[in-house]
């Protein structure tokens, strides 16, 4: 028998059982793999509700359900971190015929991978405000941020940061849709979903690529700056500073 | 807009964003630190997310492996049961027998 049949069976209830399991008779084992292979089906399904929330309070829990069996069967995990399983949500959803009238829910779901990947990254110790506020001027158009690892931006076509609110704080849905983009900070340990100022998101993916502020402002048109860079201070997002000299 | 006074604008949000944040020590007074060996049986903290789910599964009261949020600043000094003291690194004590 080869691993390979094995897991391919595992994870297929159409595939006969892998040969060669026996029980300590001798007997064919196929009853017991069975038990094996609910349990493995049964606790992915179930790090998929604990993984998205927010997915399944939109879908209801029984079509959550159903959907999830599905994409553990079309994409089980390739990596033996469960805490990340789900990378593949996205994209199932977006070619799941079932809810192509809901096309927002990719974006929630990469929202809550971003989540999640945002509580499992490194902590980092915000930069001193003293050494923020000790650049002169003239120099911050040269200055580099290095942002916490913690932080995530999450770019949307759809009120994402609206549905999110609604479905994990018991706020009335969004009315109108309206483009949000999403600021995940993580100040302390748990992960928060901020609302980007409009415009702002192309700033801040410059600043996290290394960009210098002057060029993260080239790459973006008007936004509300002192909304956004309240946010970053606020949320600790601010780990370093470097000038262009020695970055 | 022009190169300079972009960065004027930078550098009149940054020092708003910079006051703003040191007129609200709110974020100082509710900091929060991992404390070990203080949390009752059933009652540690953890989100972590599928596949290590572990809040509330300490088996033993102060079990030494497990934590809990505290104020930041308040674990090692917490007083409890037999002398023992919280602490900011896991603990080897109170461990559930395997």
């Amino acid at each position: 028998m080869r691993q390979a049949d094995f897991r391919a069976a595992l994870l297929d209830p159409s595939r006969p059982h892998p040969p060669g399991l026996t029980d300590p008779q001798g007997r064919p084992a196929g009853r017991r793999f069975n038990v094996y292979r609910n349990n493995v089906t049964v606790s992915l399904v179930e790090a998929l509700k604990t993984a998205f929330p927010v997915l399944r309070k939109l879908v209801g829990e029984e079509f959550f359900a159903a959907m999830a069996l599905e994409h553990v069967r079309a994409h089980p995990p390739r990596s033996p971190l469960l805490m990340l399983y789900g990378t593949d949500m996205p994209d199932f959803l977006a070619r799941f015929p079932p809810v192509s009238h809901l096309p927002y829910l990719p974006d929630i779901a990469r929202l809550e991978l971003a989540l999640r990947e945002s509580y499992h990254a490194a902590d980092a110790t915000p930069v001193a405000p003293d050494r923020l506020a000790a650049i002169p001027p003239q120099d911050l158009a040269n200055i580099r941020l290095r942002l916490a690892p913690a932080l995530r931006l999450v770019r949307s076509d759809w009120p994402i940061h609206a549905i999110w609110v609604a479905n994990m704080k018991e706020a009335p849905p969004p009315r109108t849709v309206t483009a949000q983009d999403i600021l995940i900070l993580r100040p302390e340990f748990d992960p928060e979903p901020h609302l980007l100022p409009q415009g702002a998101a192309p700033f801040i993916a410059a600043l996290a690529e290394g960009k210098t502020i002057g060029t993260a402002l080239d790459a973006a048109g008007d936004f509300d700056l002192n909304a956004t860079f309240a946010l970053l201070v606020s949320g600790g997002a601010i780990i370093d500073i470097a000038t262009e000299t020695s970055a | 807009m022009s190169n300079s006074i972009k960065t004027l604008a930078v550098a009149g949000s940054l020092a708003a964003a910079l006051s703003a944040h040191g007129a609200t020590p709110a974020a100082a007074q509710e900091a929060k630190e991992k404390c070990y060996g203080v949390a009752l049986a059933g009652q540690n903290d953890c989100a972590a997310g599928p596949g290590t789910t572990c809040a509330g599964t300490s088996k033993v009261d102060y079990q030494g492996n497990a934590w809990k949020l505290v104020p930041a600043g308040t674990c090692t000094t917490m007083e409890l049961p037999d002398g023992r003291t919280g602490s900011l690194e896991p603990l080897d004590r109170d461990l559930p027998r395997g």
